[in-house]
């Protein structure tokens, strides 16, 4: 428990599951994402910086402890932290994808 | 594909514009855009009643008109939210008094992310002005495999395009062509409905690939280096050897250079007074002018070789790879990565420490950064804390040979600025700054090598900006000081300084600090250490008749005398909190454009002082006796 919460990890999800949070991606993995439940002007933000449901997102890279980690969408790289992605739903794509 | 400016369509009535708005997101490129356009014609202001900053620069057009670009703060879309967005808003329509509605836009984009600021290109276009958009970082998206074609995308916006490199100046000529001759008000765009944005986004990947757009690779050098720089056991090694870097840089190089600058300007400024008429003039001019210059002027090392080491950071990329290996330690005080490098660049001082916080995207965080920055202990208190320690506490061993008492009373006043900069963060962050809506969000830009110009240009900004807006407020206090230690004259001579109105303040002060363990005289000490905090040490000289530089262990018997030891502690623990200096004061009007926090952080901090040294001398007081 204290591993995962230092280390930022989860137990991937389990087979079948098709929805998750993009915090629960492990870093290198690839999603596409769905709906961000966050508040209308951080999500108007995070919409003008790339974050577009229905675009792939990818964990490039995790800082220190596994908070912040840093993602791409279409190019662009962005660093958050878990209590916002927490609130990210992704959809998960079954294999990694190659080159994002 | 062509890499050309796209001629823009003409119109006979060959009307020029006077003034341009040049809009862009952060990170494509703009600033360096601007600075390549005006190059040291460029003035810095503040709009009315907001603490964000412009610049307006002069080029001129093909008839030799003289043309005005105003660059606008970086902006991810044209919804009024954030203060910059509001800002670019209001003077693009033409709101923001004092600023003329532009005649025209330069939109810079950064054509190797395209799909995204395309978005705020719809929004800009929409706007009506004619508009010439440019694609920066040509160079960059050639290198990278991508391409666009200028000719389709300028058919699909309906305004001019050119791809240019703000870095090499290629293809900057549309700007010339763009002045010369005057482009008709873009066809209204097919957009989407407003307010979406994803359906704005949908809309730029289609125009995207209607002018054949092609995504360049990520740099497989950024991806190199973030593998090393963002290691979970490298990133913290290098960051941890940079700010040690940073801070070498401010502290054992700047901190030489300004003391060296300050007996310069002593000397010459003892030499010319012995040129001139002892008197009255002699003193003002010595005393009151020449020292105000010189305590404005010997910010200036520190506050360009910060200036220095930041820009290769920003510039380079680093920054935002530091921000994200602080984050999580800055994260429990409420602050964000962004927050590091001021904070700890204001154990030197926290003039260029609160200079330096303009790298912080959130303006709230930004905001509790400067207030808590003077927190830490700068090197001004430094000889104050070693004079009061010296002769207050005997040098015994505490840990052997490696901790004496001093040292620990030294380190003890260390951890006390620290836990009350915690505190007062924690404090700003769950009260009046509460960031819930502007969450810690970071673009990771490509790393770069940071340009001669770019970084020449900034250092000459920040040393104006300090010295017209910043160093006149200091040289007001300066004189100020001068006046009320030479006043009132006895028989056209200065009094002693007992019969100045220097001393009457200190007497006035006299009853509120009693409670402290203080008498008038350090009253008197802490009126003039206003100016900087290391003057008391010569006001408590000259009221006692001892030369603190030669006589130290004379000054120290002298302090014994005026102060009890827990009076000792109070002084200690109150320089550790109150905001006893005129430049941070003046430093903080200029960043936030108002007196409105700086006399809040004087109030909060003089207050903290003010408790915490009453606390403090009530406690010794109670176990001396």
């Amino acid at each position: 428990m204290i591993f995962n919460f230092i280390f930022g990890r989860r137990k991937p999800a389990p087979q079948g599951q098709r929805h998750g949070a993009l915090a629960d991606l492990r870093v290198g993995e690839s999603a596409i994402l769905a709906d961000l439940k966050l508040s209308p002007p951080v999500a108007e933000h995070l919409m003008n910086l790339g974050f577009v449901p229905g675009l792939v997102v990818k964990v490039l890279r995790s800082g220190p402890g596994g908070d912040p980690r840093v993602y791409r969408v279409d190019g662009t790289e962005i660093a958050m932290r878990r209590d916002l992605s927490r609130n990210i739903d992704v959809e998960l794509i079954g294999a990694p994808a190659f080159g994002d | 594909m062509s890499c050309h400016a796209v001629a823009p369509p003409r119109d006979e009535a060959g009307t020029s514009y006077r003034t341009i708005a040049v809009v862009g997101p952060p990170n494509s490129g703009k600033t360096t855009l601007f600075n390549r356009l005006t190059r040291l014609r460029q003035k810095v202001g503040n709009f009315p009643g907001v603490t964000v900053e412009h610049h307006t620069g002069y080029i001129r057009d093909a008839n030799g008109d003289e043309v005005a670009l105003i660059d606008l703060p970086g902006v991810y879309s044209l919804i009024p939210k954030s203060e910059d967005e509001k800002v670019a808003v209001d003077v693009l329509n033409g709101n923001m008094p004092g600023t003329p509605r532009p005649d025209a836009i330069i939109l810079v984009l950064n054509s190797t992310n395209l799909h995204t600021h395309l978005v705020l290109a719809a929004r800009v276009i929409a706007l009506g002005l004619p508009t010439l958009v440019l694609l920066n970082m040509a160079d960059e998206l050639r290198k990278q495999d991508g391409g666009i074609d200028v000719l389709s995308l300028a058919r699909e916006l309906g305004t001019p395009v050119a791809l240019v490199s703000a870095t090499t100046g290629e293809g900057l000529e549309a700007v010339q062509n763009f002045l010369s001759s005057s482009t008709p008000s873009p066809e209204p765009l097919e957009l989407p409905v407003v307010g979406s944005t994803r359906g704005y986004r949908e809309w730029a990947v289609r125009v995207g690939a209607n002018a054949g757009y092609r995504r360049p690779a990520t740099p497989l050098w950024t991806a190199r280096l973030d593998s090393i720089f963002l290691h979970r056991v490298w990133g913290p090694i290098i960051f941890g050897v940079v700010v040690i870097a940073v801070f070498q840089t401010i502290f054992a190089l700047g901190q030489p250079l300004s003391n060296l600058l300050q007996k310069f300007l002593d000397t010459t400024g003892a030499e010319l007074g012995r040129h001139m008429a002892p008197g009255m003039l002699q003193s003002l001019l010595i005393n009151g002018v020449w020292k105000g210059t010189g305590s404005v002027l010997v910010f200036l090392p520190q506050i360009l070789l910060l200036f220095l080491v930041i820009g290769i950071l920003e510039d380079s990329g680093y920054l935002s790879r530091a921000a994200v290996i602080a984050d999580r330690t800055m994260s429990r005080v409420g602050l964000n990565g962004k927050s590091f490098i001021p904070l700890l660049s204001a154990y030197a001082c926290a003039v260029p420490a609160i200079m330096a916080t303009r790298t912080i995207e959130s303006k709230r965080d930004r905001m509790a950064t400067i207030l808590i920055a003077p927190f830490m202990t700068c090197s001004a208190r430094l000889p104050v804390y070693t004079m009061v320690i010296a002769a207050f506490l005997p040098d015994h061993r505490l840990l052997g040979p490696f901790l004496g008492t001093r040292a620990a009373a030294m380190l003890g006043l260390y951890v006390l600025g620290f836990l009350m900069a915690v505190t007062t963060a924690r404090l700003l962050k769950s009260t009046i700054l509460k960031s819930k809506d502007s969450p810690f969000i970071l673009e990771m830009p490509p790393y770069r090598w940071p340009t001669v110009s770019s970084l020449g240009l900034r250092l000459v900004d920040r040393g104006k900006a300090f010295l017209y807006r910043a160093g006149t407020i200091i040289m007001l206090v300066t004189l100020l000081l001068w006046a009320a230690t030479n006043f009132p004259m006895h028989h056209g001579q200065p009094p002693a300084v007992e019969n100045s109105v220097v001393a009457k303040l200190g007497h006035m002060i006299e009853p509120a600090i009693r409670p402290l363990g203080f008498d008038w005289k350090i009253g008197v000490g802490l009126v003039t250490s206003v100016a900087a905090r290391e003057v008391i040490i010569a006001t408590m000289g000259t009221l006692n008749g001892v030369d603190p530089q030669s006589h130290a262990s004379d000054l120290q018997v002298a302090l014994r005398h005026e102060l009890s030891l827990a009076g000792a502690v109070a002084l200690l623990v109150f320089f550790a909190f109150a905001m006893q200096c005129m430049s941070t004061i003046a430093i903080v009007r200029r960043e936030t454009n108002g007196w409105k926090w700086p006399a809040l952080q004087f109030t909060y901090m003089t207050a903290v002082a003010y408790v915490a040294a009453f606390f403090a001398y009530n406690i010794v007081q109670h176990f001396v006796h």
